[in-house]
């Protein structure tokens, strides 16, 4: 769409700007604030200069919760966009069958995060829970809360139990919005179930599966409350990702400089990841 | 090959309603029973859970404050991203698209990042342990989020629509409240959607925010299991009552999404 210049259009802007500016700027400059300088409480600060980045990009810690939260993004992502794709191309397109997948799958979306950690754990208890119970009973060695894998294993689970759903939502927007002639002009040409997913499902999709995963890599890469529930970032560190390390750090140990930086970098990362996505996709879809 | 169709979509549901039976079965026993019987159904029914909760305020108040603060922020957050959806979606402007990617920003910081700083801003201006400040909080990442999407919806939206209006003399409110908001009303609704979800899930802002008179249910829950050892069924009772609100809003949405969903084509 051609979109005519305007510049009192900001007036519009001004209530989002004004309540976001709100909420982002003073925290964001505390952040910043305490990320140049040591506490010993009661107020008093020191200025440490780039100290703690120095420290934070060199410690292994950092390096190694970072590793994983990586590892952990990139198989929720591996696994969640076909599964969601898959599932949005199989669902009904009309009849009752319509609203109840809807509901049913939006479900998981609308538990508050902690009841979907808590529910896991029970879910997954070895004596107690439904997963663990079987997946015993039927000859595994399963325990989450000692065996590191395991413990992965759950998580991801939990994780694509509780965001594939999204996906599924998004694409389906996505199929519906695909007009009928398209579908008839597919036939014609004689084109197989391949060719129509590739050359006309796809490229339709494209935007709502750009939200998807923009959406999902955030989220996911800020996932906090959900493993600290369910494994409390162990055994061990095993499923310490970086926001439970950070919140460790923060309120656990009160190293607020060093845990300021440490929010500092985790957040250019994200910012970079997700500015390097956006503008890929909105190059593509400037240029068809 | 349409008959089988339907194979992924069951399996995918039956397993995403498993935990969630698992929960409900344990709510309706004993903790006692939960810890000594496995069993895939409750062998001695019991409602006292949900007695328990019903009864004491502590628990109940907690529902009250999550669904005032989440209806509350529902309706700040799309108030507030209509127009400047419309403006994104219709103008060009100084610094439009730096705008239109710094709110997105705000979606990408981890709520762990500004946990300790909201704690400090808040009670700074007064607002701390009050439903306003829980609200506001989640404008952080819900306004950005309703920008994006009412801006896809509005853009589908042709501009001749507008300009017709203007032809025909209507003014600028006139237009924008009595013929392009019902346009959009299925975007609305799928907008307000998504805000009350990200809202009503939101535990560690909600969490560090208040310390009594606000606290949401989902705080109550990490507190009442901590200190009265650890009771796994109230803890389940508790959870599924918080599926509830959200299982209302998809209800009434159902429509919505359905049509809304099917808003592209437009």
């Amino acid at each position: 769409m051609n979109k005519t210049l305007n510049p009192k259009a900001w007036y519009f802007v001004i209530p989002v700007f004004a309540l976001v500016a709100f909420n982002a700027v003073v925290p964001l400059m505390t952040v910043v604030n305490y990320s140049f300088q040591e506490t010993f409480g009661s107020n008093v600060f020191q200025w440490e200069g780039t100290r703690w980045f120095k420290e934070i990009l060199h410690s292994e810690r950092f390096h190694a919760s970072l590793g994983r939260q990586f590892i952990f993004t990139f198989i929720i992502l591996l696994i969640q966009l076909p599964l969601g794709i898959a599932i949005a191309l199989t669902m009904p397109k009309k009849g009752w069958g319509v609203p109840v997948c809807l509901i049913l799958m939006s479900m998981p979306l609308l538990i508050p995060w902690n009841v979907v950690g808590a529910m896991w754990n029970i879910f997954a208890l070895p004596d107690i829970g439904f997963l663990g119970n079987s997946l015993n009973s039927i000859g595994f060695d399963y325990n989450f809360t000692q065996q590191s894998g395991d413990a992965w294993f759950t998580t991801i689970l939990m994780d694509v139990w509780h965001w594939t759903s999204l996906v599924v939502l998004l694409s389906y927007a996505g199929l519906n919005s695909i007009q009928p002639a398209y579908y008839q002009a597919a036939e014609i040409d004689g084109a197989s179930r391949w060719d129509i997913f590739r050359y006309i499902e796809l490229p339709k999709m494209k935007k709502v599966l750009t939200l998807a995963i923009l959406l999902r890599f955030m989220d996911s890469f800020m996932i906090y409350t959900e493993p600290f529930v369910l494994t409390g970032g162990g055994p061990g560190n095993a499923t310490n990702f970086l926001s439970l390390d950070l919140v460790k750090m923060a309120l656990g140990q009160f190293d607020l400089g060093p845990a300021a930086a440490m929010s500092l970098i985790y957040f250019l990362i994200v910012l970079l990841m997700c500015w390097v996505f956006y503008s890929l996709m909105m190059k593509d879809e400037g240029r068809t | 090959m349409k008959k089988i169709k339907w194979v992924v979509p069951t399996f995918y549901i039956i397993f995403l309603m498993l935990p969630i039976y698992w929960l409900l079965n344990m709510s309706f026993k004993s903790t006692t029973e939960i810890i000594n019987v496995y069993s895939l159904w409750p062998q001695d029914f019991t409602l006292d859970n949900y007695k328990t909760i019903f009864t004491d305020s502590t628990w109940y108040m907690g529902y009250v404050n999550s669904i005032t603060y989440t209806v509350f922020n529902t309706i700040i957050s799309v108030s507030a991203a209509l127009p400047a959806a419309y403006a994104f979606s219709r103008y060009k402007f100084l610094g439009d698209k730096h705008l239109f990617f710094w709110l997105l920003t705000n979606r990408m910081a981890p709520p762990a990042v500004f946990a300790l700083p909201f704690f400090q801003f808040y009670s700074s201006v007064n607002l701390f342990d009050t439903h306003v400040a829980i609200a506001l909080s989640h404008c952080l990442f819900n306004i950005p989020l309703a920008v994006w999407i009412l801006e896809g919806f509005m853009s589908a939206v042709p501009k001749e629509l507008d300009e017709t209006a203007y032809v025909d003399g209507y003014s600028f409110p006139k237009f924008f409240f009595k013929i392009f908001i019902p346009t959009i009303a299925a975007g609305i609704g799928i907008t307000m959607f998504f805000c009350f979800m990200f809202s009503w899930v939101e535990l560690l802002l909600a969490k560090t925010l208040t310390a009594t008179i606000a606290k949401p249910i989902a705080a109550i829950m990490t507190r009442t299991s901590s200190t009265s050892g650890y009771e796994l069924g109230l803890l389940a009772a508790a959870g599924s009552l918080t599926i509830i609100p959200g299982a209302v809003v998809i209800y009434f949405v159902r429509n919505y999404i359905a049509k809304g969903f099917a808003m592209g084509r437009v």
